[in-house]
């Protein structure tokens, strides 16, 4: 147990000691996308029929924040450390491929969160905030970060270079996130749009988590917890099938 | 007692390449133990089968009694790895990345036994140093000093001494045969043979992925190698033919092998009497540097 207390302690100073880099940056980024965004839109949209663009628009930027850098975490970690070699340091020890899972995860989430949380600070300024229901935040946000942690794992022990996780973040994260509903509400889609969004795990993410803040929503909160929910388990058990292999871990 | 080590017909391919081809190998515990074998027999694999970085595809290793997959943690908790690999984690200082890796055994207070180590490895003005400022022979010790901190009872370093200066060398196999007296096991590989040769008291040879040879230092010495006369003539000197007959020309010098020290008196008597002149005269120990090309070459010089 305490070996997997250890790596977490240690994937949180990783990110914590060049907190510039893994914190502040991105909280910058999300307010330049909030500052542009909200400046072109805010007179000529209004969401839900009551909530101004700028308003909608800050839990997307925050949700998507955890989710980016829950996947940059874990996932730059273990490309790295494989990279190095250094990963040598977490395979020699007694540390179960269950704890090697869970420290790098809750790592990506704690990341997640902490970016989160500035980005959400940061904003403040721009829009007031009502919380319609903490808890919806809370969960959509831990089980989005968990969901993004675990294919930042899988991407990081996927990828034997840096330009191929480049790739599994342009290619794959990037359009998920950007086609979700951070910037828009589905309804405002043509119905194609909307149906294709359906199909997408992260507008669930940041639809349920969105509730939390205005108590409406696109879909029910207990439908984005259901598909939310059941995605973090299939990944949790993919990425454990994994670790268990050792596949390009131990070999 | 369960042996330190114990290897069991281990297999292992890469693709193509068969990096071990069935070894077979015991290491009893407290002893000081060489691996040796040209670039590429299996050495580093073998290593790394034993700590569970590589899946082997047959066979069975132990290390003190626990097989390395099915009870990997006690496995794990008896071994500590020096890799071959100048590898370090640049987000830490030389103290963190031990505390850190205290901790991934499980101990949380480790600080008397961190700064013994350190101070054995004269590391200890390095202590809060980050680790990407250190010169590659200072991280080369960090590596050392991260295969101890959970004092495991087998220790096994993969050419720790490449690329160490010579007070480190002396550092080092002081504190490694220290830690031997106290009854850990140590494998060593190398590429320095002398230093096997004074370190280790018995020797397993590697090639291409086979034990070719295994025994204690003294006896590998003995059968591959011997006491050698080395003579340089003077100009226009020529030795008599029934010492010629034994003796080998090599860059001018004749080398004759002998078992007991007694024969070198008559030779040098027939020398003499046959008016000889010598310009040097030397008398060579057996060394492993001979055992091991005469192994590598397919000697197997009556191995048991
Ligand atoms: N990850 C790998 N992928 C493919 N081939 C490998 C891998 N690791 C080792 N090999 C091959 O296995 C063989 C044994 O390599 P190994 O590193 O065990 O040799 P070694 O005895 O440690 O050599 P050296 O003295 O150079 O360190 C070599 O032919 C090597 O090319
Ligand atoms: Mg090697």
């Amino acid at each position: 147990m305490s070996g997997f207390r250890t790596l977490f302690y240690k994937e949180i100073l990783r990110f914590w000691k060049v907190a510039t880099q893994t914190v502040a940056a991105p909280v910058v980024t999300a307010l330049l996308y909030l500052m542009i965004f909200s400046h072109v839109l805010e007179s000529h949209v209004l969401v839900y029929g009551r909530v101004s663009y700028t308003a909608f628009l800050v839990p997307g930027l925050v949700m998507m924040s955890v989710l980016q850098n829950a996947f940059a975490n874990s996932s730059s970690s273990l490309i790295q450390s494989k990279v190095t070699g250094n990963i040598i340091f977490v395979l020699l020890p007694p540390i179960s491929y269950r704890e090697f899972y869970a420290a790098y995860v809750l790592a990506a989430v704690a990341r997640g969160l902490v970016v989160g949380l500035g980005v959400l600070l940061a904003t403040l300024a721009f829009a007031p905030l009502a919380f319609d229901n903490v808890l919806w935040v809370l969960v959509f946000a831990a089980l989005g970060g968990g969901i993004m942690g675990s294919l930042g794992v899988i991407a990081g022990i996927w990828a034997d270079k840096f330009d191929q996780l480049a790739a599994f973040q342009n290619f794959l994260i990037m359009p998920l996130t950007f086609l979700s509903g951070v910037f828009y509400s589905i309804h405002s889609l043509p119905p194609f749009w909307q149906q294709v969004s359906h199909f997408n795990p992260i507008f669930y993410m940041i639809d349920g988590f969105r509730r939390g803040f205005f108590g409406i929503s696109d879909v029910s909160p207990w439908t984005s917890l259901a598909i939310v929910g059941t995605c973090f388990a299939l990944l949790t058990a993919l990425t454990l099938a994994m670790l268990k292999r050792g596949y390009k871990l131990r070999n | 007692m369960p042996p330190a080590l114990r290897v069991d017909r281990v297999a292992k391919r890469f693709g193509a390449v068969t990096a071990l081809a069935g070894v077979d190998l015991e290491v009893a515990q407290g002893e000081f133990f060489g691996l040796l074998g040209p670039n590429g027999a299996g050495k580093t694999t073998l290593i790394s089968a034993l700590a569970g970085l590589v899946r082997t595809d047959d066979g069975k290793i132990e290390v003190m009694g626990c097989d390395v997959v099915a009870d990997y943690r006690n496995a794990r908790r008896q071994l500590g790895v020096v890799p071959q690999e100048l590898v370090f984690d640049p987000f830490f200082t030389v103290r963190e990345t031990l505390k850190i890796q205290s901790g991934y055994f499980g101990i949380r207070d480790n600080d008397d036994w961190i700064d013994e180590i350190l101070a054995n490895l004269d590391l200890t003005a390095k202590a809060n140093a980050n680790m990407r400022t250190l010169s590659g022979g200072m991280k080369r010790r960090v590596l050392v000093a991260q295969a101890l901190v959970h004092r495991p009872p087998v220790i096994v370093l993969d050419e720790p001494t490449a690329g160490v200066d010579v007070e480190l060398r002396q550092t080092l196999w002081q504190f490694i045969r220290r830690l031997n007296r106290d009854g850990h096991t140590i494998v060593l590989t190398t590429h320095y043979l002398e230093e096997a040769e004074s370190l280790c008291t018995r020797i397993a040879m590697l090639q291409a992925g086979r034990v070719v040879a295994l025994d204690t230092t003294a006896n590998l010495l003995q059968r591959f190698s011997s006491h050698t006369l080395r003579l340089r003539l003077a100009p226009g000197a020529s030795l008599p033919p029934g010492i010629k007959a034994r003796a080998a020309l090599h860059d001018g010098v004749w080398s004759l092998a002998f078992q007991h020290f007694e024969e070198v008196a008559p030779i040098l008597a027939q020398l003499s009497a046959a008016g000889c002149c010598l310009e040097n005269l030397e008398i060579g120990k057996p060394d492993l540097e001979e055992v091991f090309i005469r192994v590598m070459q397919g000697e197997r010089g009556g191995m048991r």
